[in-house]
């Protein structure tokens, strides 16, 4: 994690790392699946990698992150390891929520400062926003980021929770996942504007726009947020626009989606982008970049043959946790 | 002995706050119009943004669903915010902050929420559909929260400073026909009434009338009655409606082998219904008559005097039904 506005080429390198382990461990998780040893359903990440990292990156120790089901790269960096996140998957006890959340759902520790999310996607902005005020009423110099969706973005709970924000000055970004689909639903379908950012402007609040895919944009603007906010500035509205390149979940095959927008998207993968820039700035050349890849896929998997050895959660634990003591 | 003084059950519930945010720098309060010198719609947050400032008495925009949900927020942070739903009616648009997310959160992955919702609650003051509700088993149903009702002043205080000190969501059903017009003595200083814990209000042989809240009072005016015929009853105030004292309720209907269950919520489905399940499976044998229940008919809850007095239980229809059932 960074606290700088340009990154240096070790950070780079770091940046490209958490994508490459990111996109091994949805191919790897994808493929699970498709073997028929998934549990319940699942959420790929490809599209959302550069937003996931480039944002999670920004967030200094301390800060807490309120994420959704496509921030696999955000819990990666923080520190969930692969072994938790893939038995939590497959719904083990060694997995972060001891079987008792689906996916990537719930994940949530405080030791690495994030909130497990719900479904229900708006939620995980008034939940960043409570951090973020229990930062200002202690008077520590500590931000709360929040992710959410497209879709999410129209629930009365954003104009709420943007409303309060901008109204108590608090240390909060908020950064909208544009996918441009929920679901089966185009945002043109859900939304007179094109832009989410610039709904901003009815909270009196700025609102930025950036490529989705262009990791290091995305660790600038939220990077540049969170220190407005850290610096008493107050809340950000960040669009990062990119595109769902699979489905809702993994039983939806998308045949909704135009072929012709996903080949489109497919020329800006976020990986691939970034590996051009990174060899032609000198700062890696393939071979390198392929080690990288190589160290990625030999996480992903020990972490899927450790999910695989874990044991289930024992059914006499079923009532474990329901109430903190 | 502790000294006690009588108080409202309105100035209970105000001194609870004030001293356990004097105690607990981690204690606020938030809520529509709680702040400032107003102190809230009925006065329960009065004097304490003069004590406490801005900062630990927020006042919040008309958006329960969100102050709720940030509420909830603070809370995984440790902190320990009291949100005041201006009327329990309005909880309904917090609820998915509440159930969903706050509700699950620790069984999910260990995220500790300690925050309570008090929600003015109960008819009677004839103040139509969205001032007088009882929604309380909409969360009794949800998996995760705690749910209380006090029925005297005192519990009204050590309830709460009990809810506040709790590390789960707390959901407070306090009733406004007793803020002002009901008084009794309630312990200065640090006075904690364990979630859990019903409390015997009455002691009689003949019949167990199982309550809460308001009701409380109305079913010892009915029992007081009932005790110039002949017919002596318990009393049972349940206090916590979640967890529920399950052993206070088959000890008292074990002893008298008849129950009359009085709540002002709407009886169908109510949590009325849970006890009677709970007393017909572990109180069987021991009964000497049919469960009854009276509750809130399955209407929206009328405005107007008379059709509100036919809505909602009172002392004079728990009095018929008890002298019923004492005759069965």
């Amino acid at each position: 994690m960074a606290s700088q506005d340009t990154l240096s080429p070790t950070q780079q390198l770091d940046l490209y790392y958490w994508m490459r382990l990111t996109r091994a461990f949805d191919d790897r998780m994808l493929a699970h699946w498709k073997q028929g040893r998934g549990v319940g359903g699942t959420f790929s990440q490809r599209g959302h990698e550069a937003i996931s990292v480039g944002a999670g990156y920004a967030l200094g120790p301390d800060d807490i992150v309120a994420p959704m089901h496509r921030d696999l790269g955000t819990f990666l960096l923080r520190g969930i390891t692969p072994r938790r996140m893939f038995a939590n998957l497959l719904g083990r006890e060694t997995g972060v929520t001891h079987g008792r959340d689906v996916n990537l759902h719930g994940v949530g520790d405080l030791n690495f400062g994030i909130f497990g999310f719900i479904s229900h996607l708006p939620h995980s902005l008034p939940a960043g926003l409570g951090a973020a005020m229990a930062f200002r009423y202690r008077g520590e110099r500590r931000v709360a980021l929040s992710f959410t969706g497209d879709g999410a973005s129209n629930a009365g709970l954003f104009h709420e929770t943007l409303n309060m924000a901008a109204l108590y000055s608090a240390p909060w970004v908020v950064l909208v996942e544009n996918n441009q689909y929920a679901y089966s639903t185009p945002t043109g379908e859900t939304m007179k504007v094109t832009d989410i950012a610039r709904r901003a402007d009815g909270y009196g609040i700025p609102g930025v726009m950036v490529d989705g895919n262009d990791v290091e944009a995305v660790y600038a603007v939220t990077h540049a947020a969170i220190e407005r906010a850290r610096s008493g500035g107050g809340p950000t509205l960040i669009e990062a626009k990119t595109m769902r390149m699979l489905g809702h979940a993994i039983h939806d095959g998308a045949e909704y989606v135009p072929a012709e927008l996903l080949a489109e998207w497919a020329a800006k993968d976020p990986i691939l982008c970034f590996e051009v820039r990174l060899i032609a700035a000198g700062i890696a050349d393939r071979a390198e970049l392929d080690e990288i890849g190589q160290r990625c896929q030999v996480e992903v998997e020990d972490a899927a043959a450790f999910a695989e050895a874990s044991s289930w959660p024992a059914p006499e634990s079923v009532m474990e946790g329901v109430y903190a003591q | 002995m502790r000294s006690e003084r009588p108080l409202t059950y309105l100035a209970a519930i105000n001194e609870a706050l004030a001293e356990e945010m004097r105690r607990d720098p981690n204690v606020l309060v938030l809520g529509e119009d709680v702040g400032g010198e107003f102190g809230g719609a009925f006065k329960a947050t009065k004097g304490l943004a003069a004590e406490f400032g801005p900062l630990r008495v927020m006042n919040t925009p008309l958006a329960e669903l969100g102050f709720t949900g940030m509420a909830a927020g603070m809370a995984l942070m440790g902190l320990r915010p009291v949100v005041e739903m201006q009327f329990a009616d309005f909880i309904s648009t917090a609820f998915d902050s509440i159930v969903q997310f706050a509700a699950t959160a620790h069984y999910r992955w260990g995220g500790a929420v300690p925050l309570v919702v008090r929600a003015p609650s109960d008819g009677g003051l004839r103040a139509g559909p969205f001032h007088s509700q009882n929604p309380e088993a909409w969360f009794i149903h949800a998996p995760g929260l705690k749910v209380v009702a006090p029925a005297t002043p005192a519990d009204a205080k050590g309830l709460l400073i009990a809810a506040i000190r709790d590390n789960n969501p707390v959901i407070y059903f306090e009733g406004k026909l007793l803020y002002r017009s009901l008084k009794g003595d309630v312990p200065e200083g640090e006075f904690v009434v364990p979630l859990g814990k019903a409390r015997l209000a009455r002691c009689g042989d003949d019949l167990s009338i199982i309550t809460y809240g308001a009701q409380v009072h109305q079913a010892l005016a009915a029992a007081e009655r009932l005790a110039g015929e002949g017919v002596q009853c318990d009393v049972l105030d349940l206090r916590s409606l979640k967890p529920l004292d399950e052993e206070a309720i088959l000890t008292s209907v074990r002893k008298t082998g008849k129950a009359l269950i009085v709540h002002s919520a709407n009886r169908l489905a109510g949590l009325g219904g849970e006890i009677a399940a709970l007393i017909a499976d572990r109180a069987f044998q021991w009964l000497d008559g049919p469960i009854r229940r009276l509750g809130g008919l399955d209407t929206p809850v009328p405005f107007s005097p008379l059709l509100e007095d036919a809505y909602r239980p009172d002392a004079e229809k728990i009095y018929r039904e008890a002298r019923a059932l004492a005759r069965f």
